[in-house]
Formats: C-alpha cells, structure tokens, sequence
C-alpha cells in the first residue's frame, strides 16, 4: 500500500529501535505521554512496547475523544433520542459508550430510538434533506480534528435552509487538557502526573498548527514532538523527546511536517471560528471541569443547536464509583491497574468509556497488549 | 394413460414477481418449483417429485452441516446468495475432511421478489454445486409478506462423507503444530462491502467465495492422518477461526503478520474502512492445523490445487493457558489477535 507501509516498515522500526536503546541513558526514566488515542492505539496494535528499552515509559493520555466525554452527555444523548420526532446520527464507536444505569445508545436503538451510525457529519445533513418529517440531530464530538467538519455540515444545512437539522456539541479543545495535565503544582503528591515530554496530537495539529503548543512547552519546561499516527512516526517522535531530554531542551518539534505546519490549517480554523465560540466551562470525564475547554454554537447559528432546540437540561451524572477510567485519563494509572480491568470491565461488557473506543486506553491495552501482563512475558519469540 | 395436464401459462421470468400464492402449495408453488429449482439443478431426486430424497450411502462415517445465507447485497463481485449458499455449505462438511454428496435447499421469499433474479440465483447455485460435484436433491420454499424478510433468504444442509482413518476436529492442535493458511485474506468480506451504496467506493475486488471440497481432497490423501483440523476462516476472519480453535484445543497460537498474505488493495480498502483483515470473512480458504513433520508435504499438496496456490505457514500452536492468539507484528512487536468485541459491520454471509 503505497504511502501506508512506508511509515510500517520492521526495517526502519528496528533500526530507530536501536538508536533509542543507544541513546536512552541507562539509570535515567523517560515517562512520556502520548496524547491522542491514535498514538495510544499504535503503539499497542504495532506492539511498540517491545521495541522500547525498560527505562521509556509511555503513558497514555486524555486524547481519546469518547473517552473524555462525560456520561452525562452520553445520558442527554440518550435522551434526546428517545423523542419521538427525533433521529440521532452519531459516530457509531459512541454506540457503546456506557450511559447512567447501564443504558447506551445501542440499547435506546432496541428500546426504539432512531439511531442511525454514520461515517460523516455531512451524511447527517443528507438524513435531515432526504427526511423532512424528521428532526435530525447529529451527536458531534471529538477534538480540533472533527470540529471543521461539524463546522461545514452547520454550513451546509444553512445553505440548504434545513429547518429539521441540528447539531449536539461536544467538541473539546486540545491546548486546555494538555494544560490541565501539566498543571499539577496545586495537586496532593499522589495525584500528580509527572511527565518528561508530550508525543503532541497528530490530526488536531493539521488544523491548529503547532504554535499553540510553545505556550505550554515554555510555561511547564516540557518538549512536546508533534507525531502522525503512523507506528514509525511514533517511534521517532520518541527519539526526538528523548534527545530533548537529554539536552536539556523544552521546545515544540514537528515530527510530522508531511501533514503539520506552524499555523495550521487557516481555512478550518476560520470556519471554526465563523460557527463555533468558547463555552465558560465543560465537563471533562477524568479531568473535571476545565475553563474555556470547549465550544458551542454561536448564537447567529443557534437555530442548528440541539442544546437551544430541545431546550436539555443537564441532569448531574457520575461515573460507575469502582470505574477509574478517570485516572486512566489523566496517566495516573495504568489500565491494567484498575480493579475492574478484565474482571467485570472488557470490551463486550464495558463499564467505562475507555474500554470501549478503540483508541481508549484500556481497550488498546486489553484488545492487543495483555498477554505482557503475566510476570515476567517478554515479546512473544519468533514463530516457527 | 395419464390425466391431461392442466395447461398452464409459464411463468413470466423476465417480468414477474413472486407473489403469495408462489408459497401457498398450490399451483403456483408447483410451478414456480418447476420452472425455476427443478430446471436448474435438473437431477433425478428432483424428477421423482417427492418431499424428500432417498438414496443409498457407503458404510463409514457420515457428517451433516447447515447455514442459512442472508447476504445483503444478494449479487456482489465473484458471486451471490445462490453460489454462497452451496460453497458455504459444503466448506463446512469439507472441514470435517468429507466429500461433500447432496444439498438440501430451503427458501424465504419475500413477496414482490423479481423471478428473474430468483433464476439467476438458482441457476448460481445449480452451477457451483455441479462444479463441486454435489446435487441440490431436495428443498423448500416458503413466501413471506413484503417487508417480512429481505428478498430472499436461503438455508442450505448437506451430507458429506469422511474417508476411513479422518478424524477432524477443533480440539486437536497441539503445541508445536504447524498453521498453514489457504490463501490472501479478506476478499470476500471487502468484494461484499465494496458493493454498499453508501460506502461509495468501486474496487476490482472478486469474493473469494468457491467449494473447498476438492482442495480438502487432495490434502486429505497426502497427508489425511497428520492433519488436526481444517476450519473456514468465515464471519470474524481469521482472528476468530484462531480463537474457537484456540478455546476448544485449550492452546495459545503464535502467528507472524508479515507470513500473512493480504491482496493490496483488500488491505487498501481495509485501512480505508479502519477494518481489520485478520477480522473480515472469507468464503474459500481454510486453514489447516498440521503435525509438524508433516507440514511440507501438505503444503505441497495445496500449492498443487488451484485454490491452494497461495498456501503458506503463517505461525504454530504453543501451550498457553490463557488460550492467547498473539501476534508478532510486520513492525517487530507483539500484540494479541483477540475475539471481536461486537458486530458493526452489514450482513456479509
């Protein structure tokens, strides 16, 4: 596959391999974050831990965009749903997501909700234009990197002077969370994450560009190295942190200048900026309530906002008390360290949101890496 | 001297549509019989016109399987519901190392179906099950009200029989046993994806989807005996084949990515899709469970058929009490090849 196998090569994985070994100074830990859950996701399914010598560390970070959404809005979602005149479209890795009293949006489809999975945001406009009857709510979530397009389907129902569609908006900003990780001075000892770098977002960075980065990098003394998603991309933005510890250095890399530049993608953020506008605060499942961390529709758009349309009222929602996906999030636990790992929480039967999603830490970890989690399981050898 | 029959008009093939009266058991249910199942698979069970077929079997041992095939799209590249439903059903009783003898085919009909794609997909049928040298001998057919059920459903068993000293099954591999896998993975699963509206891309992919039951054959006589088990990496792919073998031999598997074969652009439209090859459903390879000493000579066997070509060792049972699948990675690292949490994808089989 062209363009594919390029950054999958063993050759050159073995090789950076190497020079990591090399250079990673024995007696010395490197405890790095990956941010997004695509890093998280490559590193387990490239198996990327085997090549890294014991003293790197990766920790996995709040980047996965399911994750960090709290059950509250999942609970909205549902309810929103179970209107009779309405259809919810949604990115189908949220069909699981467990919501208060074990109900998610895969059990409101068989309860009766019109639940519809779809692969674009435009696709949802498409529902809303070919089902006038219908009130068509598209469930927006993710970052920096599906913000743009939620931005151009608000756009186009515009256009399309669509009186049936609109959007429930849970897009997060990515500089807050990362801030909210590093800012730690004010936290008790055992709640501190303590990290020597940041694998800085891969798709979030296309559209913001790296420069909101250099804030933090400065403020926290911390290298960020701004990595694709690819297994190679990760395993040199791992070098690249490791020689700016060893020198002393705290700036903002771009280990994936083939997609990311300093500015970013001007157009989308324009768009962002045309639809969207900052919210006072929101709720961050693992990381509490963060000032300014994520957006909502301007109020020239407010006919497309599901929040103003069905007038919801947020009702309070906590997390199952045994989950610890909070502090999964934050890198404070590794996922095999909760108590619910393996035992009442998998895939199939999945009491938090990390265990769900893909790119979740906890589901990263147990769909490709748990067979290191008996003492003393090294690489699996060679095959006969 | 015969009573006349009662003159009836044929069937209007290439406009008609299957209306309730085609399922009620009276003329119309004869004719459609007639005209479209009895003509294409044309064999002397069928003439005897009997609800049920009788013939004689050798002594020895004996399997049965059966599947009901609800693939939507019914006709996609390399294939359709019809050539499925006979290559899906005799691959199961090929797995046991039978040679496959006589289908039994049952049909639901949603009312308002086209006849013309009903003769389409039996003579499909008819065709594949001649190429594997087995009979459609008996059948059913049934119509439901528009909306009872999409197009047309069909449920396939047969009987097969397994020659003397065969003995295949799940819970045989032992550590140290050889895996040796048929050919590319995940034709069938994307050729059927490729051909959903909605995910709106063409490729040139075919389905895989053929009889296994001359491939099994030939293994059978090189190297019956050594062989542990056969098994069609269908629903689930690969990963999920390794996995019920997995828990039934209560062993752990060791496979190596870069052995395993994928066709460009199947992995292509896999990454396109965020799929999985090792988890997408094929319809004619198998993998083989083999005693290491005998794995070249099988190989060899396979690589001598026209569906083994591509046959290959991809890794080895290992003794394992978590029953894991893992997996060294074309990058270099491991990770398991675990069970698939849920179901996202269409009906594909």
């Amino acid at each position: 596959m062209k363009y594919i196998d390029e950054y999958r090569d063993g050759g050159l994985a073995r090789l950076i391999s190497a020079t990591i070994a090399r250079e990673a100074q024995a007696g010395r830990q490197y405890k790095l974050m990956e941010f997004c859950g695509g890093h998280t996701h490559a590193l387990s399914r490239y198996g990327i831990e085997d090549l890294l010598p014991p003293q790197v560390e990766m920790v996995h970070g709040p980047g996965c965009p399911v994750c960090v959404l709290p059950v509250g809005r999942i609970d909205d979602a549902i309810r929103l749903a179970m209107r009779p005149e309405v259809t919810l479209c949604t990115y189908a890795d949220l069909m699981r997501v467990p919501a208060s009293g074990g109900a998610n949006l895969l059990k409101a489809r068989a309860a009766g909700a019109d639940i519809r999975m779809i692969y674009s945001s435009m696709d949802a406009v498409l529902v809303a234009e070919a089902e006038p009857a219908r009130q068509v709510v598209f469930f927006a979530i993710g970052f920096e990197t599906t913000t743009p397009a939620t931005a151009l389907a608000i756009r186009l129902a515009d256009q399309k002077q669509l009186a049936n569609f609109s959007v429930f908006c849970n897009h997060v900003l990515t500089p807050p969370a990362i801030r909210a990780i590093l800012d730690v001075d004010h936290l008790p000892a055992g709640e501190r994450v303590l990290v020597d770098g940041f694998v800085g977002p891969a798709h979030v960075s296309t559209v913001i560009g790296t420069s909101p980065y250099a804030a933090l990098a400065a403020a926290f003394g911390k290298p960020v190295v701004v990595a694709g998603f690819e297994p190679l991309d990760v395993m040199q933005a791992i070098l690249m942190l490791i020689r700016q510890v060893n020198e002393g250095r705290t700036e903002v890399e771009n280990q994936y200048i083939r997609a990311v530049t300093p500015e970013g993608n001007l157009i989308a953020q324009r768009e962002m900026a045309e639809i969207f506008e900052l919210r006072d605060s929101f709720e961050w499942r693992g990381l509490g309530a963060l000032p300014a961390s994520a957006l909502r529709l301007r109020n020239t758009y407010a006919k497309f906002d599901a929040e103003r349309r069905f007038t919801i009222v947020p009702v309070p929602a906590a997390d199952n008390p045994a989950c610890e996906c909070g502090d999964v999030l934050r890198g404070l636990k590794k996922p095999a360290a909760c108590k619910l790992f393996g035992t009442v929480c998998s895939p199939q039967t999945p009491m938090g949101s990390c265990m769900v999603s893909p790119e979740g830490a906890c589901a990263a970890h147990w769909t490709y890496g748990r067979f290191r989690d008996r003492v003393g399981a090294g690489a699996p050898r060679q095959a006969a | 001297m015969s009573p006349p029959r009662l003159r009836t008009r044929k069937l209007d093939i290439r406009g008609g549509r299957v209306d309730l009266s085609h399922g009620a058991g009276g003329r119309a249910s004869a004719q459609l019989i007639d005209e479209i199942f009895r003509a294409a698979f044309d064999n002397p069970f069928l003439d005897q016109g009997n609800d049920q077929a009788a013939f004689d079997v050798p002594a020895g041992r004996m399997v049965m399987s059966t599947d009901a095939y609800v693939i939507w799209p019914l006709f996609f590249p390399g294939g359709d519901i019809g050539s499925l439903a006979v290559h899906g059903t005799i691959n199961d009783l090929a797995m046991a190392g039978a040679k496959p003898l006589h289908l039994a085919a049952s049909y639901i009909l949603e009312e308002g179906f086209p006849l013309a794609d009903l003769q389409r997909i039996a003579l499909s049928m008819a065709r594949a099950a001649s190429e594997a040298g087995v009979a459609i001998v008996t059948g059913d057919t049934k119509v439901v009200e528009r909306g009872k059920a999409d197009g047309v459903f069909i449920t396939t068993t047969g009987i097969g029989m397994v020659p003397a000293g065969i003995d295949l099954s799940a819970d045989r591999a032992r550590p140290g046993d050889r895996v040796i896998l048929s050919g590319s993975l995940g034709d069938h699963g994307v050729a059927v994806m490729s051909k959903r509206s909605h995910l709106g891309f063409e490729t040139e992919i075919l389905s895989d989807s053929a009889a296994l039951g001359g491939l099994v054959a030939d293994m059978v006589v090189a190297c019956g005996p050594s062989i542990r088990l056969l098994r069609d990496p269908t629903r689930g792919g690969l990963a999920a084949t390794l996995n019920e073998i997995a828990q039934a031999s209560q062993c752990g598997f060791l496979i190596d990515e870069a052995r395993i074969p994928v066709r460009p652009e199947v992995a292509a439209a896999c990454e396109l899709l965020g799929l999985d090859p090792l988890y997408v459903a094929n319809e004619g390879k198998l993998v083989a469970v083999v005693a290491p000493d005998a794995t070249d000579g099988l190989l060899a066997a396979m690589r001598a058929h026209k569906l083994g070509r591509a046959a290959c060792v991809i890794g080895e049972v290992t003794a394992d009490d978590r029953y894991f699948v893992v997996m060294t990675t074309a990058f270099g690292g491991g990770r398991i090849v675990d069970w698939l949490a849920g179901e996202q994808l269409p009906r594909i089989c």
